[in-house]
């Protein structure tokens, strides 16, 4: 088998409820190493809860979630290391605004990896190197802009040596100048080979930097394909109507 | 009518004086213990386990629910002979010990409504890097929640120096008990506007105080 065959993630029979809301009704879906997965669907139709579900932000309530080979258990002790090989970015950003941006990067590998001082901040300065943050290491995350905050959130994942990457609407909260920088961000980190799930409403970015595209509606993955097959040809009827509105 | 306020208060400043800083010790000692015990009632109250945070939220109710004055007297008159282990304790100590109790009710649902008022995707980003729960609550939640907690333990400390009036009534020196001594002396009237006015100094310029640090704290926003 060759590297790019290893899985990375493996959800079998995903359920989720809210109450009395199913949310998440089923999923099934593989995740090998270095693949740019996209998620599009209709708001509301459970994509932040299924990616949530990867890292047990959500605890599942069927289902389960394997995780390089071992099943994610919310109750367990191992979490927090499993955790630490799954990159979250959030819709807003939560950069921690009491830390300077140096700091919101090396708190966790020095607390949890027991990386020294010195080399976090090496390794962080690196990272600011490659969003074009390096200038703002001692400031405060209220002196950075939407976009910036966003880079930061993403080096910040990056700074635990995450084998995965997950990304809820990253650029939905930004104003849209904002946005091109963000995805340059995320482009590059797809075309270094990390793996990534993306949720996304820019469709032209999900078609471009995709192996594959998920459609996610009424809590099942309706559809999945490559960007052509799922864009260019879409087979199921919600999947038209959804792509019939947004395109 | 006998003498006027002024008059009372050149003569008998220092009475008045000490009684402020009873008041003020009284209350400094209530908060500060008081916030102790509140920390664990928050944590109890914050407890996943129903049964735990059912408890808890008793103690807070109970305390909250029920008038200081009448926690004084069961304190006064109880506390030494329904618990044998604290009968050590002197009168003076079971009122003080009923001001401790009161005030850690109130700090504790500061402790717990200024944690909670910390934005929920805080502790989802900490988590989500791979962060302890127990890190997550020292090193990102707790510094946050510490810009709300902070102006309302220092109004709470201002409320107590209100509520420590009461201890007087059990001959503690505080503030109000100099009423007291000087009612002996057949000044009924003036201590009263006396001990309004000081009252009303000292809790107007610590407001004033609690506004500036709020101020600086949320520069940092
Ligand atoms: N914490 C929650 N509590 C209750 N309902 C929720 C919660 N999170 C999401 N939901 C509901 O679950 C459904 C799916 O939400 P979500 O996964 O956020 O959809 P999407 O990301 O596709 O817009 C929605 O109806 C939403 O209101
Ligand atoms: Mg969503």
């Amino acid at each position: 088998m060759t590297d790019e065959m290893k899985l990375i993630i493996e959800v079998v029979d995903l359920q989720k409820n809210f109450g009395d809301l199913k949310v998440l009704k089923g999923i099934n879906e593989k995740i090998y190493k270095g693949e740019v997965v996209s998620i599009i669907g209709p708001s509301g139709g459970g994509k932040s809860t299924f990616l949530r579900c990867l890292n047990m932000l959500e605890i599942p309530d069927g289902g389960h979630v394997y995780f390089e080979g071992e099943e994610l258990d919310a109750n367990s002790t191992d979490l927090d290391q499993h955790r630490q090989k799954i990159g979250m970015v959030f819709q807003l950003f939560n950069v921690f605004p009491h830390l300077t941006v140096l700091d919101n990067i090396t708190i966790t590998p020095i607390l949890e990896k027991k990386i020294p001082k010195e080399q976090a901040e090496k390794e962080a300065m690196e990272l600011l190197e490659t969003v074009g943050l390096s200038d703002k290491a001692k400031e405060y995350p209220r002196k950075l802009s939407g976009g910036q905050k966003q880079r930061l959130a993403i080096v910040r994942a990056m700074a635990m040596h995450p084998d995965v990457m997950l990304f809820d609407e990253p650029t939905s909260a930004l104003d849209p100048e904002m946005v091109k920088g963000v995805l340059e961000v995320i482009q590059n980190l797809a075309e270094s080979g990390m793996t990534c799930v993306i949720v996304t409403h820019e469709m032209g970015f999900a078609r471009k930097i995709s192996d594959r595209v998920l459609f996610i509606d009424d809590g099942i993955i309706a559809e999945s394909g490559t960007p052509e097959e799922l864009f260019d040809h879409p087979k199921n009827p919600r999947t038209q109507e959804f792509l019939s509105q947004v395109l | 009518m006998g003498p006027g306020i002024i008059e009372v208060f050149l003569q008998y400043w220092p009475l008045f004086l000490n009684g402020l800083i009873g008041t003020l010790k009284y209350a400094f000692i209530a908060v500060l213990f008081g916030s102790m015990l509140g920390i664990v009632v928050a944590i109890i109250n914050m407890s996943k386990n129903k049964i735990v945070s059912t408890i808890g939220s008793i103690y807070v109710n109970v305390l909250r629910g029920t008038p200081l004055l009448v926690q004084m007297y069961i304190a006064y008159f109880f506390i030494p002979m329904a618990v044998p282990a604290l009968s050590f304790l002197s009168k003076e100590q079971c009122v003080i010990l009923s001001l401790i109790l009161n005030s850690s009710a109130y700090v504790s649902e500061i402790f717990r409504s200024g944690i909670n008022a910390v934005d929920k995707g805080q502790t989802e980003a900490a988590r989500s890097l791979g962060m302890s729960a127990s890190h997550t609550m020292q090193k990102i939640i707790l510094p946050q929640a510490v810009k709300n907690i902070l102006p309302a333990l220092a109004n709470e400390y201002i409320a107590m120096i209100k509520e420590t009036s009461l201890a007087g009534t059990f001959m503690l020196y505080e503030l109000m008990y100099t009423r007291t001594l000087l009612a002996n002396k057949f000044l009924v009237w003036q201590p009263l506007f006396i001990i309004a006015g000081i009252y009303l100094v000292v809790t107007m310029v610590l407001s004033a105080l609690v506004r500036a640090m709020e101020k600086r704290l949320s520069v940092s926003d």
